[in-house]
């Protein structure tokens, strides 16, 4: 096996592991910049599964091949909707965010769960006939050695979430918008006497995070799982939140954690089959994504500093 | 504050967590049959008269969390104990019922409520309820008790086991004659005693076939993860095996997703999966054409079924282990998909079938006994 086919193995298994945790980091990053932490991620997350599967096995006759690209974007209309249950509480009732996101991780998992108990009758959906499969990206495929390692074999929507990556980027650093946004989770009364509304800033995001989770949670359900259950969405929304802290709450450090993740895990997989690390024994390949995690944490990243006002709910008027 | 939200955050990290493990395999059956079966069964006990044999005798099954409906085997037991009542003249309810389990702290309860209400036979269907069951049979040593997949001691207490590496070792065979590249593959949940079964019986059937098809071993170490299963998949897929055998539960969905893709890519690619404990047809349906070449599938039904039997007939084996194996239709191959499953195939896999029903081969279901079953051969 040479070097670019152990690379050619490597990546399209990384990119899809990554792409469902990129999205929802994503979320997490707007929430958290803005100053709601976002526990629920992993509830928006099941949210976003739920509906992109239920609704991909519904209308999967009627959509044809392009069901999975608007399942997805039904998946994320819902799951920012029933964000918007965390920034009430959070927000404007001034509740406890963690308690609130814990709140959204119980109901989310409970309520796909009912549901599709009432709508199936079984404790899981049936597979779907439309997901996502892999492609060849267009133009891009042919280019020599790049293309086949990069983009042959691969789901269009794992760029899709690396575009996004880089939108985010441009719009929370680039645009007055995202200054805004900022500075709500920095430094939320100054941000309130020179203008800004601090809660419509901070409704926005969670609902920003919530439209992401949902994403990342249909795509991983339409690349990977397949069908709902109980078991589909299990700690992925945690890994996310950890690669936000880990991407010190930047949507490009967000990226690189969560592409970080995905190798990590893939190399553990794919590792018995490559050469110099064929003799390594399988429990070394196994714990080795966490190893590595732990190790990039504490050396490479360096101190991870949260949004100052990340937390802690505004209460106009008060210093 | 910034240590104190740090502080509630972990806290909240670890309430969260704690929160989707148990919640894994929690069934949120919200039906309130449970409760109306319990007035219903109260009821009953009064009215029971001694109209014929049957009448006299009512057996019980308590569920794990993946709850009745779990198209796994809590749904196969109660296919079972539903045509156990049926040709007995029973109703639900009346002769015959489930309780269900929506977490690990049901099951006592579960099973003392079943006690109370006079059953005469009562399952606990997963090796999860092992330790409970074993404490509440303990406690009521006239009601007699059956155990699904462990073994607990006790003279009111019967063990119910599958000999799993047989059925492993007949889709192995499959595997062997439809493989084309000479290598095949299993992707196992944890590696357990349990899961070695599965493991060392295909190992041994594609042995059987022919020695030189090498068998590719990997296991996501977890059941309900779909991510590393589709993982390993694509690799093994990528270098050139064509069949996988899942043992792995929810994570042999990504087994499916990857082959499905592979099959969308391309039509004629020759990949397959073997599926497990049921069969899983359904899985493996992409457009007109089906991934799933075979299932090893776990008769509970087969094992329910005759257990009640023998305890409606007096001769409830308490205190016995049972291995239900091919012979007594425990396990067995799934021949849903036609067109993959060749007559070929069929014809090999009856005749190895044959041979271990009348002994010439040993299936082995450890390492050890697997390293001896290749040097035999």
């Amino acid at each position: 096996m040479t070097f670019i086919d152990t690379l050619q193995s490597i990546i399209p298994i990384a990119l899809f592991y990554s792409a469902p945790l990129i999205l929802t980091s994503l979320g997490g990053v707007f929430s958290e910049r803005s100053g709601v932490v976002n526990i629920g991620l992993e509830g928006l997350m099941v949210m976003g599964a739920f509906v992109g599967i239920v609704f991909n096995l519904t209308f999967a006759e009627v959509f044809g091949a392009v069901t999975p690209w608007i399942s997805i974007l039904v998946a994320s209309i819902v799951g920012a909707i029933f964000s918007l249950l965390h920034a009430v509480a959070s927000v404007t009732f001034r509740a406890d965010q963690v308690v609130s996101g814990v709140a959204i991780n119980f109901l989310a998992l409970g309520l796909g769960v009912f549901l599709t108990k009432q709508w199936y009758g079984k404790g899981q959906t049936d597979m779907v006939d439309q997901p996502f499969y892999t492609t060849d990206i267009w133009l891009l495929s042919d280019i020599p050695i790049v293309g086949p390692i990069f983009f042959q074999g691969v789901y269009a929507v794992s760029y899709v979430a690396i575009l996004l990556a880089f939108v985010a980027w441009y719009i929370l650093f680039k645009t007055s918008f995202g200054l805004r946004l900022r500075s709500v989770g920095e430094h939320p009364m100054a941000a309130d006497t020179n203008g800004i509304n601090v809660y419509l800033m901070r409704y926005i995001a969670v609902f920003i995070s919530g439209a992401l989770g949902g994403l990342g949670g249909s795509v991983f359900a339409l690349t990977i799982a397949f069908n709902f259950s109980q078991a589909t969405i299990v700690g992925q929304g945690f890994m996310s939140l950890a690669a936000v802290i880990f991407g010190k709450w930047h949507p490009l450090g967000a990226l690189g954690a969560a592409l970080f993740f995905g190798f990590a895990q893939t190399l553990s997989v794919v590792g018995s089959s490559i050469p110099f690390l064929a003799d390594v024994p399988s429990v070394y390949l196994t714990i080795a994504p966490y190893l590595l995690t732990i190790l990039a944490l504490a050396g490479f990243i360096g101190r991870a500093e949260a949004p100052k006002a990340n937390g802690q709910p505004y209460i106009k008027g008060s210093r | 504050m910034l240590k104190k939200n740090r502080f509630l955050l972990l806290i909240g990290l670890l309430l969260s967590l704690s929160f989707v493990l148990v919640a894994c395999g929690t069934a949120d059956n919200e039906e309130d049959t449970a409760t109306d079966t319990e007035d219903q069964g109260q009821a009953n006990e009064g009215e029971a008269t001694d109209d014929e044999a049957a009448s006299d005798f009512s057996v019980g099954m308590v569920t794990d969390v993946g709850g009745v409906d779990d198209k796994s085997f809590n749904q196969s037991a109660w296919e079972g104990l539903q045509a156990f009542g049926e040709e007995n003249g029973m109703e639900k309810g009346k002769g015959f019922d489930y309780a269900q389990s929506d977490a690990n702290a049901d099951y006592m309860p579960n099973l003392n409520r079943l006690v109370q209400q006079n059953y005469n036979l009562i399952y606990g269907i997963g090796y999860k309820l092992a330790e409970d069951l074993g404490k509440v049979a303990k406690q009521n040593p006239d009601t007699n008790f059956a155990i699904i997949d462990s073994v607990v001691e006790g003279e009111n207490v019967a063990s119910i086991t599958f000999k799993e590496h047989q059925g492993s070792f007949l889709v192995g065979v499959a595997a062997a004659l439809k493989s084309e590249s000479g290598k095949v593959g299993f992707v196992g949940g944890e590696e357990s005693p349990l899961i070695k079964k599965f493991e060392t019986g295909f190992r041994a059937g594609v042995a059987a076939v022919d020695p030189s098809i090498e068998v590719n071993v990997q296991y996501a170490e977890s059941f309900a993860d779909a991510t590393k299963g589709k993982a390993i998949a694509s690799n093994m897929y990528n270098s050139g095996i064509d069949v996988i055998y899942h043992a792995s539960g929810a994570t042999g969905n990504g087994v499916f997703s990857q082959a499905k893709d592979i099959k969308n890519g391309n039509p004629d690619a020759n990949v397959w999966v073997i599926g497990v404990d049921r069969d899983q047809y359904e899985e493996g349906e992409i457009g007109d054409a089906n991934v799933t070449l075979t299932s090893m599938i776990k008769r509970v039904d087969v094992a329910v079924q005759s257990v009640s039997k023998q305890a409606l007939q007096g001769e409830f084996p308490g205190g016995e282990t049972l291995e239900f194996g091919i012979e007594q239709d425990g396990v067995g191959v799934a021949k849903t998909n036609e067109e993959a499953y060749t007559a070929e195939i069929d014809a090999a896999v009856e005749e190895w079938k044959q041979k271990i029903v009348d002994g010439e081969i040993e299936v082995p279901s450890t390492e050890e006994e697997l390293t001896t079953f290749l040097e035999s051969l």
